[in-house]
């Protein structure tokens, strides 16, 4: 094992360290012009902004950039996130200069390139979720999920059932489901899921009744497996006179093999920038657009691009009245869709197919070799879907050797750690998804990786707790940084 | 898990503390178990003074990096004053949960609702039953 | 297959590792009932060569007008280091950056990003950025109902002079939460939010008050007075602000006596293109005292094992992984790759390149205003000083003009007409540094001839 990562590189100072007074990029620096404001308007001190050449932002942001995991330089098993590659001809063609010019409220008679493929893309979605509609303004999965449930609220409201403000959720949900409920307002009921990882039928039956808004499920759920009893939670819930909210944070597993449609969802939110292979970009941006079945239609976010003839427009309030409204300034991340569209479009209708197929075959894969290693599933009895979940639990106890341990020491080998703690509810797990986009080879080193960290826990288990050692920094004090906040970086006294 | 269950306090089953003060106000906090789960505590949030409370309801937040818990009054009262010694050093939480880590204290709308609360040899048992 | 790697033998070799036959047997746990069909309504694959060339007639299609659309998104030169930079591999296609130590380039540019903005704002402490202005509105609406303590009555007050699509969305997102918005008109000569409409509300429970600087119009607002009397009745004040213009104007910290409780804005005048509508961000910063109520990533430094400096994510507590139903926001991520291009802009152009961008783009809409308002039937609505934005008054409906402009190749402004009727036609004009005084003239001319054109027929 070589302990040096190759994006080892020595402490990059801030670029407020790098500051000299007088010091600029005059390269960039339109003329001096006179601006008249008003005195007692006027600001009094410069901010506090590097005064730095060109040439040495340039180094210092690419020094920074050498100081990451990526996609283009290391594998992410990041179970729930789906980091498959993220081509480089989607961004090429969606930073073409007339898309990038182009204002978002400049005339349609200017636009209708990129409408098409925005209009293009509403449909594929529709086609490939089984829904009637799609809205593609949310700017991210949370922004989506909120849209789902603001249309679930507004449709029980339009039909003046005014009592239904419960929405269910598995205690296994992503964080983000009981946070959106709140964000509208609606009140949370956590039921929890059986030995196997399905729903538990019986406590959802207990909370099912006229208060019932909807329910949120992702399926696979976030415990890796298919929620095999779909059919009969739709018709449960259905009856009582809830809708069921589908996140489709685990779209990638089931693309082409299942619609959310036909399984009986009502609401759907993708994540663009997961199933559909937008960048992360470090944290953002992504594209949480919405799908919906026909009792919906009215109240999808706004804009949403129409058609007459063939002329694109975008549907505004005049045209969808009971819309839930506006989620941001103009129509979403359109960069970002434009990216989406190019990537159905190469991977076609079906290599679309194909994709929960292959995600499918390298989890399984993964799970059976992990298996043969002396590895714990979650599971045990379960296939895996796009995702499965490992349990360090014996690891944990017989070595003191966590799964935190586990994830640090990963990097030092080159890997991204796997998704650790979550779901809350399986203790010591590592949530596992190698996406598609991986070779054979590669999974197979992770899985050594995984076998010759498990035989350093069981022979020098200290080891893993002082990982990583050979990344630019090694584990740092959150005590320290929640207790004396450091959030901006202040000139030496 | 050793846990620290001073014979002389009542508990709830969401792990406050209550000490009666011979003014028949009560100091309250979390217990040694309680903070022992939280970790390496680095924020509190106390009542403001002059608050009615109800029992049950959410007083204080307390936070770990890990995690953020809310703290419930144990029982119904006016807020006397909130422990403002915490917010420079909420780490007293951890290292003194029932002495200078109290969180608050409280004019009990019926003191003899702090009766009906779990004793320390009730609170043992419940701790005992939870860890299996 | 595009982007699967699996030759014949790689797939063999895996299902029998597994101990099944066929990729299909994995599919053995959903119901036979629920299996999609063909996906007809899906194209077949195209090489990137053919999509590249699709792509390339759409783009050619919407063609280069050259713009002078403001009202929430600003056409600034970016330098091209910034995009060249951001799009590397290491920033483009990272993930969120939870794995601290794999993440050290990410973090240490948002600690970065923090400074510059929370100074260029006069403020204390900002987040890692929102999704965008409009919503980053929102969430500081929401964001005061839970700083402020005392204020029980989850009234805003919102003037008409803020961007109406702004007002629009902090209703779609905070009205679920029981939060009123209350109009506060403006003065139909300055164009200013109307101080005695603002207060009407003198003695009553005030949650907040918005204030955007310059306001929709363009037109700059006396915020001092306005910010005091907001924190006279016991309101927080929520600034919305233009980045750019912050390079001139005195920052919302300064506001008043004490300055603002919280200041939002859009991010994308700071090296983000305008790109069709987005990804933009929206930035967000306040007083170190409300950071617990701040919704967004927020990074600090703190020390490693070895006792080194380094960053990472911090006040996760706060957040919708940790907090669940009860946290101060459901977002997860930020913009990072777009907060990514401003720290790298605000690197390069510096506090001298900043004051250029503004004071050029405060005078070539100066000369473009000059320069439109000498036509006939087109006059400034408002006599007040403004940055970079003007509202003017036309004599005849303003779409069918705007069409005809689009027709020149220029991108004439915003209808604000809807928005406002109480002001008859109205177009609302932006020039940046990015506009020559011969795009100015260029522009003039293709106006008087639309004019002339209409009038004729």
């Amino acid at each position: 094992m070589n302990d040096t990562h190759p994006t080892s590189k020595p402490r990059e100072p801030t670029i407020f360290d790098l500051s000299r007074t007088g010091r600029s990029a005059t390269a960039q620096m339109p003329p001096a012009m006179t601006a008249h404001v008003p005195a007692e308007l006027r600001r009094r001190r410069r901010p506090l902004l590097p005064e730095v050449s060109e040439l040495q932002a340039v180094r210092h942001y690419t020094r920074l950039s050498q100081m990451n995991f990526s996609i283009d330089t290391e594998f992410y098993p990041l179970g729930s996130c789906t980091m498959k590659y993220n081509p480089r001809g989607c961004n090429q063609y969606a930073m073409l200069p007339e898309f990038l010019g182009r204002h978002p409220l400049a005339p349609v008679s200017l636009g209708q390139g990129v409408l098409a493929c925005l209009h293009d893309l509403q449909e594929m979605l529709k086609e490939v979720t089984g829904m009637q509609g799609v809205s593609l303004t949310p700017m991210a999965g949370a922004q989506g999920e909120f849209a789902g449930v603001a249309m679930i609220r507004a449709y029980h409201r339009a039909r003046g059932d005014l009592a239904r403000n419960e929405i269910i959720v598995p205690e296994a949900a992503h964080g983000t489901n009981p946070a959106t409920a709140s964000m509208c307002g609606m009140k949370v009921i956590e039921i929890p899921c059986n030995a196997e990882g399905d729903v538990d039928l019986e406590a959802l039956r207990h909370v099912v009744g006229p208060s019932t808004a909807g329910i949120m499920l992702t399926n696979p759920s976030t415990l890796g497996v298919f929620e095999r009893t779909i059919a009969e939670i739709a018709t449960l819930v259905h009856d009582a006179g809830g809708l069921l909210y589908y996140d489709g944070a685990n779209l990638n597993a089931i693309l082409g093999k299942v619609r959310p449609g036909d399984m009986g969802f009502d609401v759907i939110h993708m994540n663009l920038h997961k199933t559909f292979s937008t960048p992360h970009g470090g944290g953002g941006p992504g594209a949480g657009a919405v799908g919906v079945g026909a009792r919906l239609l009215p109240y999808l976010p706004i804009p949403v691009v129409g058609r007459d003839g063939d002329r694109y427009r975008w549907l505004d309030e005049r045209d969808l009245p009971a819309s839930i409204g506006r989620l941001s300034g103009f129509m979403g991340n359109a960069g970002v869709l434009l990216r989406a569209y190019i990537y159905m479009r190469m991977v076609g209708r079906e290599g679309m197919q194909r994709i929960g197929e292959f995600a499918t075959l390298n989890a399984n894969y993964l799970l059976a070799r992990f298996r043969q290693a002396g590895f714990d599933p979650a599971y045990p009895t379960r296939r895996a879907t796009h995702e499965f979940i490992l349990t360090m639990k014996r690891e944990a106890r017989e070595h003191g050797a966590t799964a935190m341990d586990f994830a640090k020491r990963l990097l030092d080998f080159g890997y991204h750690a796997p998704t650790t703690y979550f779901p809350l509810l399986v203790p010591e797990c590592l949530l596992i998804e190698p996406t598609e986009t991986e070779a054979k080879e590669t999974l197979d080193g992770f899985v050594d990786a995984m076998i010759a960290i498990q035989r350093e826990a069981a022979e020098d288990a200290a080891r893993l707790k002082g990982a990583p050692y050979s990344l630019p920094v090694r584990r740092l004090d959150d005590v320290r940084a929640a207790k004396h906040l450091d959030l901006t970086w202040k000139p030496a006294a | 898990m050793s846990n620290n269950v001073p014979a002389e306090l009542r508990y709830t089953k969401s792990h406050e503390w209550v000490r009666k003060n011979p003014d028949g106000t009560v100091t309250i906090g979390i217990t040694d178990h309680a903070q022992h789960a939280l970790g390496d505590l680095v924020f509190a949030e106390t009542p403001e003074s002059g608050r009615a409370v109800a029992a049950g309801e959410a007083c204080a937040v307390v936070e770990s990096v890990k995690a953020a818990s809310d703290v419930y009054a144990p029982v119904a009262g006016t807020v006397v004053a909130g422990n403002e010694g915490l917010a420079d050093a909420p780490e007293k939480i951890n290292t003194d949960p029932y002495g200078e880590g109290w969180l608050w204290t409280l004019k009990p709308a019926a003191p003899q609702d702090v009766d009906a609360l779990l004793d320390a040899g009730g609170y043992d048992k419940f701790l005992a039953e939870s860890a299996e | 297959m595009a982007f699967i790697p699996h030759t014949d033998d790689d797939v063999r070799q895996m299902l029998a590792t597994i101990g099944v036959g066929r990729i299909e047997d994995l599919f053995d746990e959903i119901p036979p009932a629920l299996r999609a069909g063909p996906l007809t309504g899906i194209p077949p694959a195209a090489s990137e060569m053919e999509i590249g060339r699709l792509m390339s007639e759409r783009a050619a299609q919407d063609g280069r007008p050259l713009n002078f659309i403001g009202a929430g998104a600003y056409e600034h030169h970016i330098p091209a280091a910034v995009w060249a930079i951001v799009t590397r591999g290491e920033i483009y296609s990272a993930y969120t950056p939870y794995q601290a130590e794999a993440s050290q380039g990410t973090l240490q540019t948002i600690y970065e990003y923090q400074t510059m903005i929370a100074s260029l704002t006069g403020m204390e402490v900002s987040n890692a950025s929102l999704y965008d202005g409009a919503s980053g509105l929102a969430e500081a609406c929401l964001m005061a109902v839970r700083a402020n303590r005392r204020s029980k009555s989850l009234r805003i007050l919102m003037p008409r002079a803020v961007n109406p699509t702004y007002r629009k969305c902090v209703q779609a997102i905070a009205g679920n939460q029981n939060l009123r918005f209350e109009e506060v008109g403006y003065d139909a000569a300055s164009g200013q939010t109307a101080f005695d409409a603002v207060e009407r509300h003198s003695g009553s429970d005030v949650t907040a008050i918005v204030i955007q600087q310059p306001n929709f119009f363009g037109t700059l607002e006396d915020v001092d007075r306005l910010t005091d009397w907001g924190h006279k009745q016991g309101a927080l004040v929520i600034a919305v602000v233009n980045p750019t213009s912050l390079a001139l104007l005195k920052p919302p910290g300064e506001w008043g006596e004490h300055g603002v409780d919280i200041a939002v804005g859009e991010g994308q005048p700071l090296g983000v293109p305008l790109a069709a509508g987005g990804p933009y961000f929206g930035f967000m910063t306040t007083r170190m005292e409300h950071v617990r109520q701040m919704p967004g990533r927020i990074v600090g430094r703190t020390l490693d094992l070895d006792g080194r400096p380094g960053f990472t994510l911090t006040l996760q507590a706060r957040e919708q992984h940790i907090r669940r139903g009860k946290a101060t926001s459901n977002i997860c991520t930020n913009q990072g790759l777009l907060m990514s291009a401003a720290t790298i802009y605000l690197a390069i152009v510096g506090p001298e390149g900043l004051e250029r961008v503004a004071s050029a783009s405060m005078a070539r809409t100066a000369e473009l205003v000059a320069e439109l308002t000498k036509l006939n039937g087109v006059r400034e609505a408002f006599a007040t000083p403004r940055f970079h934005e003007a509202l003017l008054k036309l004599d005849r409906p303003v779409g069918p003009v705007l069409d005809e402009l689009a027709r020149h190749g220029i991108a004439g402004g915003f209808d604000a007409s809807a928005d406002y009727p109480e002001l008859g036609p109205t177009l609302l004009v932006c020039a940046t540094e990015t506009k020559t005084s011969g795009d100015i003239a260029a522009y003039a001319a293709a106006l008087r001839t639309v004019l002339g054109t209409a009038r004729a027929a």
